[in-house]
């Protein structure tokens, strides 16, 4: 998976976005470690401290847990991560109605184009 | 330690009558990779040249690491010059050997390494080295240094796009955790990402001191964009021709 950074938003908040998706996409697996910080920083060719701080924001959410003999691991709360999977799911979808709404589709009108889809 | 690693103070530097630094000041930490921005003529080299102690500011105080540049201070400084400024008969071994001589914390291991990762034969002259070639040989000098500062003058202006990746991630795989990288470039596009900080310089002064993430949070647009807005230069409307 490529690191892809846009200009007008703060690299950190992008780099942690990316690393749940790279998580929730099966990337990284529960209970699996991350590579080093050092080691993402060159990955992603940014800076280490703006990695190190997109890191401790996983942390903070939950996603990952940093204990002392094992480093930096994806946690294997499967509560967290399907919460986390849901409420990603539930960001698309809300684009896709956005989208549709600009395009001048109802909310039901915008459903049915979906089902229509499906069959 | 726990001190900033650069702190200038009311710093003034003349050549004859034209004012390169006008009261500049400017305190850094260590841990950082900060880049120094400013149009050209704004008194970057000569910042930089202040700092490593090749030129004496008029007016002001300077220190490195707590003193002021001297002895001490060349021997934690790793310095990248905007030019290249070695013999031309020099073989690249030999220049490890003089680096090698003359720092006690060069590592030669390192520097070899990377001249192999880069195919780059250290047998050859400097003469016979391609520009690019030269500056690459150029930055490994200095990377391969374990300094408490880098300062690297324009690194990346005179290679291709693709080495320039090269030298940011040289940069950022081998700059000295604790040590501090002031990167002098007017490339903002191509470093941005690899800055915790940005000093925007003009006219002998800093004008603005930020971590490039607070920029993109408040202004809600790139250190490239914002430097585009703040050194905007109105072109000279020639009316009709």
């Amino acid at each position: 998976m490529e690191w892809k950074l846009d200009d007008n938003r703060p690299i950190w908040i992008q780099l942690q976005e990316q690393l749940t998706r790279k998580i929730l996409a099966g990337w990284y697996h529960a209970g699996e470690k991350l590579p080093s910080v050092r080691d993402l920083a060159t990955e992603a060719g940014v800076n280490p401290n703006t990695m190190q701080r997109a890191l401790a924001a996983l942390d903070s959410a939950g996603l990952t847990v940093t204990n002392r003999t094992m480093g930096r691991t994806v946690t294997e709360d499967q509560i967290i991560l399907e919460g986390m999977r849901a409420s990603l799911a539930e960001g698309i979808i809300e684009q896709f109605f956005d989208s549709a709404a600009e395009l001048g589709y109802t909310k039901e009108q915008a459903m049915e184009l979906l089902k229509r889809r499906e069959s | 330690m726990g001190g900033p690693l650069i702190q200038c103070q009311d710093v003034w530097k003349r050549y004859g009558k034209k004012e390169a630094l006008r009261g500049l000041n400017l305190t850094l930490e260590s841990g950082k990779i900060v880049g120094l921005l400013g149009p050209n003529g704004s008194g970057k080299t000569t910042l930089i040249k202040v700092l490593n102690g090749l030129l004496c500011p008029e007016h002001g105080t300077v220190l490195i690491d707590g003193e002021a540049p001297g002895t001490y201070t060349k021997s934690i400084i790793s310095y990248l010059p905007d030019k290249p400024y070695f013999a031309g008969w020099m073989k690249v071994s030999d220049l490890f050997d003089f680096f090698g001589d003359f720092y006690m914390d060069f590592d030669r291991e390192r520097a070899e390494q990377m001249c192999k990762a880069l195919l780059i034969d250290t047998s050859l002259k400097m003469k016979t080295l391609s520009k690019g070639t030269k500056e690459k040989v150029q930055l490994i000098l200095v990377m391969s240094r374990r300094a408490k500062l880098y300062l690297l003058d324009e690194p990346i202006a005179g290679v291709d796009p693709a080495a320039r990746d090269f030298i940011l991630s040289t940069i950022l795989n081998n700059y000295n955790q604790d040590g501090t990288v002031l990167i002098s470039t007017h490339l903002i596009s191509d470093v941005e990402r690899v800055l915790d900080e940005v000093v925007f310089i003009q006219n002998g002064q800093v004008v603005r001191q930020e971590l490039v993430d607070d920029i993109r949070e408040k202004e809600g647009k790139s250190v490239d964009e914002l430097f585009r807005e703040v050194f905007r230069t109105i072109p000279y409307g020639g009316g009709e021709w």
